[in-house]
């Protein structure tokens, strides 16, 4: 089935070729209910349990718009710049499959609540590209398949069974105009795309923008056209594509396989394509045929929808800050450089920092943490920082025993790994484990006077006046007290108790 | 006035998944015809002032709260499939016979 294809080298195929990008992005609303029945939504429960009859297309049942989609649909609007529609209606797209078991998708055809809008999208390094929004659509999302046999395809598959929690569920689709002038910047620009509009959905509140769990799925359609041509070459659509990072993959891939193809004097086929996980490649889905021939007309038992300007107005004022918006006030707020604060936003610790700053540490101690010790222990477990288990609280705690004096940088590295195995707070982990930093003077004193019993050549050179040797001291108590002491309080006693300085 | 070829019935029924005879497609592109023809007096009729309706009542506006009811119990839901697996509805398999 899955026969790998030729491809061409990225830069060879940036030499001779432009690519085409265009987005279609389905973002889950995450409404207490279903968009047009009183069915919850929620992910993850039993099977069939958040249906009503409506839900499973059984005879007679009625659609009743859920007014808080419609309300989410313009905060999105409104989010993207764009126009909201003052008057839309539904329509029916039909088509069977077993996941929508109405034989039709409720979504809207030419009169889509939200049009004209655009997003700026800011890459790595700080250029920023404006995408167009042609516009966002509110429908109904399909159910769950689960293919029995065939390993788990649907090729192969003796049967499929069907889980309808999932439809119903409020979705609002993103579709951006072709995207032209990214050149090689275009998977960067794919994936930054996607991460703006998953962070924008999650600011605003409407959906919960967890791409693992579907929230957020993208369909990517990919073109070349030969440099300096004025007409966009034939396209294919990479469908449900899951993450960011697949995204930035699937849009190289397809500008690879594409250039192979036209170098070898063929023609691109106008087709679906599945994205590949493992072997990070697409291959063919089925060609546009007839099948998409949906016969859209307007849904007769949903009336339209008409959004006056005072529910747009208040929207506006009552919609969240906007993440490029809140960006540019927290480098403010935290003094970091362009660069410190870029640095921050692609490690994805922006929100921690701000959750730690507002819990009560620095700025700068926050960001040292979250991208130094927090990020490197995240590397090593090849988890994301979010779910390394270390929360801003903890990290306000460590600063808090630091400036105690109770534990030094040193051991809140360890007290740090400790938290993110789980052994509990940082203040019961340097209770449990006994890590304080030793201030007590009896046994520092101690610990001194046995450092003097074993290096008489270094107490001399000191007495000699060579104040740097003290150095040679401290490292023994500290070897003695296992880094627990506090270096400067030994330093002092060693003094004192040489009789020097 | 729009004339229905038969190809067209039979595309449209094949995207309706209906199974019509010879026969049937025969007949029915003349019925579509008829009932097409009679329906363009209507709109014959509607002059540049009045706007498409896909509804008979001038309503708009028509919300629920976003508050969940009426649930079916999952044993509810599949008492009228023909067959089910684990709490699901269990289909043919989808790509047979394509």
């Amino acid at each position: 089935m899955s026969h790998a294809e030729q491809t061409m080298d990225f830069a060879e195929a940036m030499e001779r070729f432009d690519p085409v990008l265009g987005f279609e992005v389905h973002v889950e609303l995450n409404t207490a209910t279903k968009i047009f029945s009183s069915a919850p939504n929620a992910f993850g429960d039993e099977p069939n349990t958040n249906v009503t009859p409506l839900d499973l297309g059984l005879p007679g049942t009625l659609p009743v718009l859920n007014r808080e989609a419609v309300e989410y649909a313009i905060h999105l609007g409104v989010a993207l710049d764009a126009q909201v529609a003052e008057t839309c209606r539904f329509a029916r797209k039909n088509y069977f499959y077993p996941d929508t078991p109405k034989n039709f998708q409720t979504s809207q055809y030419d009169e889509p609540i939200v049009f004209d809008g655009h997003l700026d999208v800011e890459l790595e390094d700080g250029e920023v590209f404006r995408v167009e929004i042609e516009r966002a659509h509110l429908e109904d999302d399909a159910g769950k398949l689960t293919h029995v046999g065939g390993s788990g395809r649907i090729q192969g598959a003796s049967a499929s069974l069907v889980d309808y929690n999932r439809a119903g569920v409020p979705l609002i689709e993103i579709v951006t105009k072709p995207i032209v002038g990214a050149g090689a910047r275009a998977p960067e620009l794919a994936r930054a795309y996607v991460t703006a509009i998953r962070d924008i959905v999650k600011a605003i509140g409407i959906s919960d923008a967890r791409m693992e769990h579907g929230n957020v799925r993208c369909d990517a359609n990919v073109s070349l056209m030969e440099k300096g041509a004025d007409r966009f070459g034939t396209r294919t659509e990479t469908k449900n594509v899951g993450s960011t990072r697949a995204v930035q993959q699937a849009v190289t891939h397809e500008i690879q396989r594409q250039a192979a193809v036209l170098a070898a004097g063929g023609t691109v086929t106008q087709e679906t394509r599945h994205w590949h996980e493992d072997t990070r490649t697409t291959t063919s889905g089925r060609p546009k045929s007839d099948a998409d021939d949906y016969r859209y007309f307007p849904e007769p038992d949903l009336v339209p929808v008409h959004v006056d300007a005072a529910w747009i107005e208040r929207v506006r004022a009552e919609l969240p800050e906007l993440p490029a918006v809140r960006n540019r006030r927290l480098k403010g707020e935290w003094g970091f450089s362009d660069a410190e604060f870029r640095d921050v936003v692609n490690a994805g610790v922006a929100d921690q920092i701000a959750e730690t700053v507002e819990a009560g540490a620095s700025a700068a101690a926050a960001r040292k943490w979250w991208m130094g010790e927090i990020a490197r222990l995240a590397n090593v477990a090849e988890k994301e920082v979010a779910e390394l288990g270390v929360t801003p609280a903890h990290v306000v705690e460590v600063e808090e025993l630091i400036a105690a004096k109770t534990i030094n940088d040193k051991i809140a590295k360890q007290v740090l790994g400790f938290v993110a195995e789980g052994e509990g707070s940082p203040k019961e982990i340097v209770e449990a484990r006994s890590l304080a930093v030793v201030s007590d003077d009896g046994a520092l004193t101690a610990a001194v006077d046995a450092a003097i019993a074993d290096n008489p050549d270094v107490v001399a050179k000191i007495q000699g006046g060579k104040m740097a040797a003290v150095g040679a001291l401290i490292g023994p108590v500290m070897k003695a007290t296992r880094g627990q002491a506090d270096a400067g309080r030994v330093r002092e006693i060693v003094l004192e108790r040489l009789g020097v300085g | 006035m729009p004339e229905i070829t038969r190809d067209q019935v039979e595309h449209l029924a094949r995207l309706a998944h209906i199974r019509m005879t010879d026969e049937e497609l025969d007949t029915m592109s003349g019925d579509l015809e008829k009932i097409l023809e009679h329906v363009s007096a209507v709109q014959a009729a509607a002059g540049d002032d009045v706007t498409p309706t896909s509804h008979p009542i001038a309503l708009e506006n028509v919300f629920r709260e976003d508050v969940p009811a009426g649930m079916l119990t999952q044993e509810e839901a599949l008492d009228q499939a023909p067959d089910s697996e684990d709490g699901q509805f269990k289909v043919p398999a989808i790509l047979d016979g394509e």
